[in-house]
């Protein structure tokens, strides 16, 4: 059994709200790159060299990348060899506080969906908790905007509607979304389980690098497939035309019932964010 | 082609951008998102005045980030204009001329810009570090209880922006994807 104090629970969050807004995957600064050399629309291509220079301007200066520093999605993998001294919810959101207070980073969360009064310090973190073997706690921190996040969608599709269904339906979210998500974009695709489960799948294979494949062909082959159809679509970078529109297609998936083919598609903008620590 | 616009921009500049052009902005704007919107068309409904005349004014639809010590403000990127679509055509009607922000608009604002002569600027999305190198002074003039959400005065210098769209009907959004895509054809 091991032990972890909630105060240092806290103090890993704090850090990884902050670096999360600052410091982009290494992945993701690689795509922008490849595709800056490879886009032949002028316009496109100028704006993938802004948001190169933005990169570096936020890294250099430690300030957040984009303004909508997001919701902090927060998710713990706790071993369960691990004991937390402490109240783990409280600790998570006292992180959360202090990490976007500490940090400037702007608190965009309101309390009440109707009534809409900022709480004013980030909270509450959208939390999740899984248990797994071991007696680590892995912590990710995935700040998400709402720009991309309002453009996502989920559809409940019939077992006929198939893999043609669902490459429909992904092309058909992404073309409706067009500019707004301020693309270029990566996508993250939840197939399975019940309707919560493939939004939750959607949004954790934000979190796999987008230079890693599913490790089932069949999905690997339709994540590219997926993302030469999206790109054929002339977006580009910010809507204004281009064959940059997605960075990468990320599918996730899982079992289902028999009467069931959810799919669940969560967009991110080009400021896809999220750093994990191991305590 | 790039042009430089100071504000206030009056209805003479705005006929002179197209759709596509590059801009280099600099002057006074005005930020707004969603909350000040709600209460901007409050107050005009009951024909109260403004925390700012629009006449010739330029609302930037921003919600910056907090300033760190030393800077004026924090990074400070456009959000997603369509939820000011339901606001936007009264501010127009009022006197505004120039939008910033990113993504499509309504139908319906743009028959008011049309109508009134004003223009959409589109500022890249998730820029916001270095779109507020551009900020040279920010000022809070009203609704600070709504904090990132604010109205703020900016003083800005060479803000790069692009014309989505113009005062003609034009849309970056229909006709850069449609050159582009017959582009790659060829």
């Amino acid at each position: 059994m091991k032990e972890i104090s909630a105060e240092d629970i806290t103090s890993v969050i704090r850090r990884l709200c902050m670096e999360a807004n600052s410091y982009l995957p290494d992945d993701i600064k690689g795509k922008i790159a490849t595709c800056r050399m490879t886009e032949t629309w002028n316009l496109a291509k100028n704006i993938l060299g802004v948001i190169e220079g933005n990169f570096s301007v936020a890294e250099n200066d430690f300030v957040p990348i984009c303004q909508d520093t997001g919701v902090a999605c927060v998710f713990l993998e706790i071993g369960q060899d691990v004991h937390i001294n402490g109240n783990l919810r409280e600790a998570v959101d006292e992180g959360v506080r202090q990490g976007y207070t500490d940090g400037y980073l702007r608190k965009s969360v309101v309390k009440d969906p109707l009534d809409r009064v900022n709480t004013g310090d980030n909270t509450p973190a959208m939390l999740y908790t899984e248990i797994v073997p071991g007696d680590e706690l892995k912590i990710t921190v995935a700040p998400k905007g709402f720009g991309s996040e309002n453009m996502s969608a989920i559809k409940m599709l019939k077992p006929s509607d198939g893999i043609e269904g669902v490459k429909k339906f992904i092309l058909e979210t992404v073309e409706n979304a067009g500019p707004n998500p301020c693309p270029p974009i990566v996508v993250g695709v939840g197939i399975g389980g019940t309707f919560d489960k493939a939004a939750l799948l959607a949004k954790k294979a934000l979190m796999r690098s987008t230079d890693v494949r599913n490790e089932d062909k069949l999905y690997a082959d339709l994540e590219e497939e997926m993302l030469e159809k999206i790109n054929a679509l002339g977006i580009g970078p910010q809507g204004v035309g281009g064959a940059t529109t997605a960075l990468a297609v990320n599918i996730e998936k899982m079992p289902t019932h028999i009467a069931g083919l959810p799919v669940a598609v969560n967009i991110n903008c080009h400021v896809a964010r999220h750093r994990s620590a191991v305590l | 082609m790039e042009k430089r616009i100071t504000t206030p921009l009056t209805a003479e500049k705005v006929k002179d951008l197209r759709t596509g052009d590059t801009v280099l902005l600099s002057g006074v704007i005005y930020t707004a998102r969603d909350a000040a919107h709600k209460r901007l068309c409050e107050l005009l409904e009951k024909g109260e005045k403004l925390p700012f005349d629009p006449k010739d004014q330029v609302i930037y639809y921003v919600g910056p980030a907090p300033a760190k010590p030393g800077k004026v403000i924090g990074s400070a990127g456009p959000t997603t204009s369509y939820r000011m679509d339901a606001y936007a055509p009264a501010l127009i009607r009022e006197g505004l001329k120039g939008m910033i922000g990113k993504g499509k608009r309504s139908d319906e604002v743009r028959e008011t810009m049309k109508e009134c002569t004003a223009v959409y600027f589109g500022a890249i999305g998730g820029a916001g570090a270095v779109l507020a190198n551009s900020i040279k002074k920010a000022e809070v003039i009203a609704y600070e209880d709504l904090g990132a959400e604010a109205i703020r005065r900016l003083e800005v210098e060479d803000m790069p922006l692009f014309v989505i769209m113009d005062c003609y009907g034009g849309n970056l959004y229909e006709s850069g994807r449609k050159e582009y895509l017959e582009s790659v054809k060829k």
